[in-house]
């Protein structure tokens, strides 16, 4: 029963990673002079499973890393050593590196930072410094304790661990004392005979589990009584041992019962399933070696590179019950389609039975996008750092506060929008809030706020970031923009048509390029952004008082409302939330620029028009605006016109990526397939304009 | 050159390998223009035949559109006009060969038309001729080589290559040079 490691790997990945996330945010969260011992427990608790769970995967640089923290962090937890600002600086710059460590090894790369040694220095000086009154840990890291063996003085040991049933709700975990043993020397763990009880009086909390284990080390007796030395009272424990004499001793057959002890092992529940599996594949890798047989070769297939998603019980009930719902619907349709005849009657139980099939696919498509949903703090959860760091780094005073953690939103989405918002906090820090002494001098207090909202309307998620800073300085932004030629020197423009210059390509309001922003990442970058996602990004600011940016995203990438339209014998999808309003456009209303561009007089503006059968290339039965209909689509803020030749229904697709297959197409921003079975291309407005050429049209017309 | 025909049963887990371990590999075969091509039978997913594709905007004309195909969407070539070879209009014969290819690392499946299927040969490594050399400027590396059954020379592709390399020679020189293939000693095609 070999078991290769590597497909854990992404799991433990993902654990590791969550377990940092953890790690820094209690960090930022502690009071240094007076730490809170559960956040000192939560930070060493990440700290010790990242290192043992590195040391069962072979990734040694990290587990010897981590021991460095966990000695360090044990001291201070058990009140050996006073917390120091230092150590929370060493310790929040620790999560950085290991992330740096993490992400060298899922990309397979080696990790080289001067700073690994820098810190290891740091932390083993730390350590030394505290060590005068109380021995310190052996580093030895546990990767390579099969070497041991050629040593003199080992011994065997076997341990009949008899765990008693309260060991669990003591809060003394097996898995820690066993991997603390195999810390000592070649450790291997068999289930010994037990009895469980039936299924149904199963106590979740209760452990039934007994063990022996093995252990081929040169340590003392004594060093084993540590050990357990805190459960002693409630297990029975009796030691026996062997000289080793011969290497290839029978191994007890017992070892393919360990699997189903994974899950009574974990101590908490769901979440630390993950841990059972990293604790079998433990006990099978030492099996391994201590039969003297090489751990299988690391290369079975290639390392997934799709990430995971963790999603509540809850969810999967609800789509279970949904699917039963659907089956039954299912059977009773089967029902009425085996009759020979239909009647009248069985037509109303026919007509019945497809609205409820109509019902149960859309709640059952619902709960499937539901499972693709997360809280936004796993994008929100990232700023308590981004935004001390920068403070501190300007000398701002800023409490950042977030609001509306818990509201949901697609993984995929998330994804895309950390970045977005990670500039926009910057520039929020770096422009907009003022240093302390500015703020007094305005008469406000010290300390700027910075807010993160998110709250769900309609259909989209809304995202704000709000500052109480200084505001968009309206004057030099057209000062700029009139250098640039972005604006006639003598055009006057409304404040917020000032505001959306920042928008604008190549536009930088810092009137020095700063370590944090100018880095040729503008703000027209994270409009476009945005606009991929199918979102907008409006700006609200008032001088002296703060700026308010809204991010309007749509709830998932996966599914979108869309209208079908004709053109020729062609059907595309627009997405509904870019379309203002359709209209069939009266003759007088057309006008023609030279150039060949024509423009629609729409109430009291006037809106370039796009044939999207010229852009396409292919035919139309409307090729003048005269015989289409005008449809009114936002891009970028700005309003266009699209000739199409007809309206279809509108519906809501299910988005297919063209280049999985194919190629990235102009214009087009995925397929969908319609009901008949055929592909219909969906329209990326935004692309379709710039591939007209037309974005400076309304400059020309005005 | 000795004719094989085998019926062997297929090879498992190579894959879309290129190099094969085995002395033989399998090919379907194809009819273009009455020239039989072959491509490897295991980069073969299904054969379909011809259904109305979505047109893509701009596309290059040998893309003939998009399908779904079991809720992919799947592009289709029309491998005709890939090679420059005069257009037929499609007929009961036509059929569709999905493939799966391997382009910049990623899989991608792509959809082939042409004019009929042949048959599946097993192709003795040994017998497969390189293609001839037609002088600089030529790129035949879609071409694996050239190898002969029941008589008649098959032109082995090297599918890879053939739909993911954009370096394919001019559709009109192709079409010439697949038209001497047959008897390169005769006559050589210059660009």
């Amino acid at each position: 029963m070999e078991i290769d490691l590597s497909q854990f790997s992404q799991v433990f990945f993902e654990e590791s990673l969550e377990g940092l996330d953890a790690m820094e945010s209690e960090l930022l969260n502690l009071d240094v002079t007076s730490p809170d011992d559960e956040a000192i427990n939560t930070i060493f608790r990440a700290a010790h499973s990242i290192k043992g769970g590195s040391a069962t995967f072979g990734f040694s640089q990290v587990a010897n890393y981590t021991h460095l923290l966990e000695t360090l962090l044990d001291e201070i937890r058990d009140g050996r050593r006073q917390m120091t600002s230092e150590h929370q600086e060493m310790l929040l710059l620790s999560v950085d590196l290991l992330r740096n460590m993490f992400d060298a090894l899922m990309r397979k790369i080696d990790f080289d930072d001067p700073q690994l040694a820098q810190l290891e220095e740091q932390f083993n000086i730390e350590i030394d410094k505290g060590t005068q009154d109380s021995a310190p840990k052996e580093p030895d890291s546990s990767s390579d304790t099969s070497t041991e063996e050629e040593s003199l003085g080992l011994h065997r040991w076997i341990i009949d661990f008899q765990a008693g049933v309260d060991i669990l709700r003591c809060g003394n975990d097996p898995y820690l004392m066993f991997n603390e043993l195999s810390q000592l020397g070649d450790l291997s763990v068999n289930l010994a005979e037990h009895s469980s009880p039936e299924f149904t009086d199963i106590d979740p909390e209760a452990c039934y589990l007994n063990w022996q284990l093995e252990l081929i080390t040169d340590q003392p007796l004594e060093r084993l009584h540590e050990v357990f030395e805190w459960v002693e009272d409630e297990c029975s424990i009796s030691y026996s041992s062997t000289p080793i004499m011969n290497e290839n001793t029978e191994l007890d057959n017992e070892v393919s019962t360990i699997a189903p002890s994974g899950q009574d092992l974990s101590q908490e529940s769901a979440s630390e399933a993950v841990q059972a599996n990293v604790e079998s594949n433990r006990v099978d890798e030492t099996k391994a070696s201590s039969q003297g047989s090489k751990p299988k070769a690391v290369s079975q297939a290639k390392t997934p590179e799709t990430s995971s998603i963790r999603v509540s019980i809850d969810k999967i009930d609800l789509l279970i019950n949904m699917v039963g719902e659907l089956v039954i619907t299912q059977a009773m349709l089967g029902q009425i389609g085996q009759q020979d005849e239909i009647d009248e009657e069985s037509l109303i139980a026919l007509k019945q039975g497809l609205e409820q099939l109509a019902t149960h696919t859309r709640d059952l498509q619902e709960s499937v996008m539901q499972i693709r949903m997360l809280p936004i703090s796993f994008a929100f959860n990232r700023f308590p750092r981004l935004v001390r760091d920068i403070g501190q780094q300007l000398g701002k005073k800023v409490n950042l506060v977030l609001k509306g953690e818990d509201t949901e939103l697609d993984k995929t989405v998330m994804e895309k929008i950390v970045d977005p918002m990670v500039h926009l906090v910057r520039n929020s820090l770096d422009h907009g809030l003022e240093t302390p002494a500015e703020r007094l001098a305005k008469g406000k207090s010290e300390v700027g706020t910075i807010t993160l909202n998110a709250f769900h309307q309609g259909g989209s998620i809304i995202i704000e970031i709000i500052d109480d800073g200084a505001g968009l300085d309206t004057d030099r932004i057209l000062r700029k923009a009139r250098e640039k030629g972005l604006v006639g020197q003598e055009e006057e423009l409304s404040t917020e048509a000032i505001h959306k210059l920042i928008f604008k390509p190549g536009f930088s309001t810092a009137d020095a390029v700063s370590d944090l922003s100018g880095r040729g990442v503008g703000m027209d970058v994270v409009r476009r952004n945005i606009n991929d996602l199918n979102g907008t990004i409006e700006l609200k600011s008032i001088q002296d008082k703060g700026s308010r940016f809204t991010i309007r995203l749509p709830l998932t990438l996966a599914i979108l409302d869309g209208q079908l339209v004709r053109v020729g014998k062609h059907i595309y999808v627009v997405p509904l939330v870019s379309i203002h309003e359709s209209l069939q456009v009266e003759p007088n209303k057309i006008n023609r620029l030279s150039d060949g561009h024509e423009l629609i007089q729409l109430r009291n503006e006037y809106l370039p028009v796009i044939k999207v059968y010229q852009e396409f290339r292919h035919t139309s039965d409307a090729k003048e605006i005269k015989d289409g209909l005008v449809m009114v689509v936002d891009s970028n803020n700005e309003k266009i016109g699209l000739l199409v030749d007809e309206l279809l229904s509108q519906q809501q697709v299910v988005i297919k990526s063209l280049e999985d297959n194919y190629n990235r197409v102009p214009g087009v921003s995925g397929a969908t397939i319609l009901g008949d079975g055929t592909v219909a291309l969906i329209i990326d407005v935004t692309g379709l304009v710039s591939m007209a050429g037309i974005t400076n049209i309304k400059e020309h017309a005005a | 050159m000795t004719e094989q025909i085998q019926n062997e049963p297929p090879q498992h887990d190579h894959g879309m390998k290129q190099d094969n371990d085995e002395d033989s590999q399998q090919y379907l075969t194809f009819i273009m223009a009455n020239e039989e091509y072959g491509v490897e039978i295991l980069s073969v997913q299904e054969i379909r035949g011809w259904e109305s594709t979505t047109v893509i905007p701009n596309a290059p004309s040998h893309v003939k559109g998009v399908i779904n195909l079991r809720g992919t969407i799947v592009p289709i070539i029309d491998l005709r006009q890939r090679f420059g070879i005069e257009v037929l209009d499609y007929g009961a014969t036509t059929v569709v060969i999905v493939v799966k290819v391997a382009i910049a690392n990623e899989h991608k499946v792509i959809g082939i038309v042409v004019d009929a299927v042949s048959d599946v040969f097993s192709v003795n490594n040994d017998d497969v001729r390189d293609a001839p050399n037609f002088g600089e400027g030529t790129d035949l590396s879609f071409i694996k080589g050239l190898t002969n059954a029941s008589d008649k020379m098959v032109i082995l592709l090297d599918i890879n290559m053939l739909l993911g390399s954009e370096v394919l020679p001019e559709a009109e020189q192709l079409s010439n040079l697949i038209n001497t293939l047959d008897a390169p000693q005769q006559q050589v095609v210059n660009a």
